[in-house]
């Protein structure tokens, strides 16, 4: 997973970006896996530290490996606010004293998905771990610039249905 | 167009209707074309094929029935969407605004469920006080109405992606009644409407209007008549009787939250199989202390949903089966009753598909990690089915008033449901046949999905023969209030196999007939 650092963007730039980065990802085959991608979280009321783990959790708990970190960033980013800061400070202490307990120094530091996966697991009935997991149903699920990873057309209305445009096409049965 | 009709509070010789859905709708515009005076009152807004959305949360925050409801029971929704028991429509035009258009005749045998059946234990089994023969006729108006396809001369629609996967596996394993469907959506243009563009997005709203709804149907025609007043964001609270035990209207929290009350000559309840048993629990008064029409204590009991869940199936290659209608496909093998099987009554096997947010929120509610998330992969090479099937009467899966109040102070529904054992052994015998009917065309992985929230809500209210077995005679008139209907899918007395809406409508427009001539012979 990509380093995150405060960059001093702002929320709005962040989002322009990550439209703008969708956009190119849906273009070309081997951006989304860049390791150099550039986007970032800025973070004002939470810990880098926290933001990390949040994001790393958000991939681990649905994890699809043809979308970009910044589509889960996107998802968890509300986390970032005065209003949710305890919460996330107790969720996020709660799984890396459960990592310790696994023998990792925190979660983060787990590398092996499988390591971390195990650790949710000994926290997935908590509260935290549901807020987080059902946040994600929409947060990450309903961002429309994800749908083309999975092949999904969305509205189509806008062009007549499919009528005339291969609702009948399949050709392999 | 004739202005629509506006009508006093204070005129008591209407005829209140609460809802404006498939039943409420239909005897709305059916006594209005008869000349009878009705007020339909609607809690929901008003909204056209021009306002509907196609996009899977956005719509259903303009759509959905939203308001609290609390749930009990050991069936999988109450734990995964405990206040959202079931997917329904709050709006004008109601559910018939969401459905999918499947549009079947219950089966001859359906109507005589304990006779034919049998008792069956831990089940409140009960034949129809009316039979096919009886409902035939009114089938036949009803089929007209919608412009249901495959009957009346009209041709059915032509098979997506998705219904041609489907049919292949299913002749595969020998089934023979496969086809895609009767569905009220027009596969050529009928009454107004125009044919189905295989837009997708069914459970919407149709932008283009090809599926027959209420909304833009029934209800704007029994306007046309002037008969017809039709108040939206009219939330009824509970229903008025006298001392002779007629009802004499109902009272109603108006778009700005004020309290009204509509006199009224005769009510009909068709809120749905919450909110029916609901407003006629809230009704409770010295002289029905147990609720309204409910000396027999079944209001709210035998509440039914069809046996339901989905099966999925992953290939290698692409199937989109979100392209087109979305569940034009049936195979009616399975809906026979064959106690062979391991059960009674039978199940509808028929074409389904999600978009990928609402694929992600149901597929499996709650799970997470690989296994999950490699079947959403695969979304774009997914087909999807779903099991239509009766599911028994129970006494104590029922409908009664929770602790929790609405914003008007009103108790909401608590439904409580725990799966029959019929119900388990014939979803078990679909998950089967489903997935086998995905593997004899390759699937590479199948996912037998649990039910969604309830979209097929019935009984509540049921029809009997007899006063002390249900709420409602033959005519869906209380046993215990003379001038007291209901007009939805509650009075069902059992569910059959099939999708409800097309028996709604013939019950509406018999109970429309009935309704008028008794005002017309001076009996109600």
């Amino acid at each position: 997973m990509s380093q995150l650092r405060k960059q001093g963007l702002t929320r709005r730039a962040l989002l322009s970006r990550a439209v703008a980065a969708g956009a190119l990802a849906v273009a070309g085959p081997g951006f989304i896996a860049a390791p150099d991608a550039a986007w970032a979280v800025e973070v004002t009321a939470v810990s880098e530290h926290q933001m990390a783990t949040l994001l790393q959790m958000a991939r681990d708990i649905y994890p699809h490996d043809r979308v970009g970190d910044r589509f889960y960033a996107v998802a968890v980013k509300s986390y970032d606010s005065p209003e949710q800061k305890d919460v996330v400070a107790e969720g996020i202490a709660m799984l890396d004293e459960a990592a310790k307990q696994a023998g990792f120094d925190s979660y983060l530091s787990a590398g092996w998905e499988d390591d971390r996966v195990a650790i949710l697991r000994s926290i997935e009935d908590t509260p935290f771990f549901q807020t987080v997991r059902g946040g994600l149903v929409t947060g990450l699920y309903n961002q429309k610039d994800i749908w083309p990873i999975f092949g999904y057309e969305g509205e189509s209305f806008s062009q007549g249905g499919y009528i005339d445009r291969g609702f009948d096409d399949i050709d392999w049965l | 167009m004739a202005q629509a009709a506006k009508f006093e509070l204070t005129d008591d010789s209407v005829v209140v209707i609460v809802g404006t859905g498939a039943g409420g709708g239909v005897l709305a515009n059916e006594l209005a074309q008869k000349g009878v005076k009705v007020v339909a009152l609607e809690a929901g807004g008003r909204y056209l094929p021009e306002d509907y959305v196609n996009d899977e949360w956005d719509s259903f925050g303009q759509l959905a029935w939203t308001d609290p409801r609390t749930t009990s029971g050991d069936w999988r929704v109450a734990k995964d969407f405990s206040g959202l028991p079931a997917w329904i429509v709050k709006a004008v035009g109601g559910t018939s605004i969401h459905w999918a258009g499947a549009s079947l005749r219950f089966q001859d045998h359906e109507w005589k469920a304990l006779s034919t059946y049998g008792a069956v234990d831990g089940a409140s089994l009960l034949d129809w006080p009316i039979d096919a023969a009886e409902m035939a006729p009114w089938y036949d108006k009803a089929e007209a109405k919608l412009g249901v396809t495959g009957v009346g001369g009209r041709a059915r629609l032509p098979g997506s992606n998705n219904y041609k996967v489907f049919e292949k596996g299913a002749l595969a394993l020998g089934y023979k009644d496969v086809h895609t469907g009767n569905m009220a959506i027009n596969s050529a243009d009928y009454d107004d409407r125009m044919a189905c563009q295989q837009t997708g997005f069914c459970f919407q709203g149709c932008k283009w209007g090809a599926k027959w709804s209420t909304a833009y149907t029934d209800i704007p025609r029994g306007e046309a008549t002037g008969n017809l007043e039709v108040r939206d964001h009219a939330h009824v609270a509970r229903i008025l009787h006298d001392d002779t035990g007629k009802v004499t209207g109902v009272e109603y929290f108006d778009k700005d939250g004020n309290l009204q009350m509509q006199k009224a000559r005769i009510v009909a309840v068709a809120g749905n199989s919450f909110e029916s048993p609901r407003l006629l629990l809230n009704s409770h008064s010295s002289m029905f202390p147990d609720g309204l029409a409910n000396q027999s204590g079944q209001v709210g009991r035998n509440y039914m949903r069809h046996t339901t869940g989905s099966i999925y199936g992953t290939f290698e290659k692409p199937v989109r089966m979100w392209r087109g209608t979305t569940m034009a496909g049936i195979i009616r093998d399975e809906a026979k009753h064959d106690p062979s099987r391991g059960f009674v009554g039978g199940y509808e096997l028929e074409t389904l598909s999600l978009g990928l947010p609402f694929m992600a929120a149901f597929l499996d509610p709650g799970n997470w990690g690989r296994e999950f998330t490699t079947a959403l992969d695969s979304y774009e090479n997914m087909a999807g089915m779903w099991i239509v099937g009766e599911d028994m009467p129970q006494a104590d899966n029922r409908v009664t008033l929770s602790d929790t109040e609405d914003k008007f102070g009103l108790k909401v529904a608590n439904v409580n449901f725990s799966d029959h054992p019929n119900d388990v052994a014939m979803r078990n015998h679909a998950y089967d046949r489903g997935q086998a009917i995905y593997k004899a065309v390759g699937a590479t992985r199948t996912l037998p999905t649990p039910p969604y929230p309830s979209t097929h809500n019935l009984g509540t209210n049921r029809m009997s023969e007899r006063p002390e077995d249900g709420v409602v005679d033959r005519n869906g008139r209380a046993h215990d209030v003379p001038n007291l209907f209901v007009s939805d899918g509650s009075q069902f007395t059992t569910g059959a196999a099939e999708n409800p809406t097309l028996t709604i409508v013939a019950l509406a427009i018999r109970q429309a007939d009935h309704i008028a001539r008794e005002m017309a012979a001076g009996n109600v």
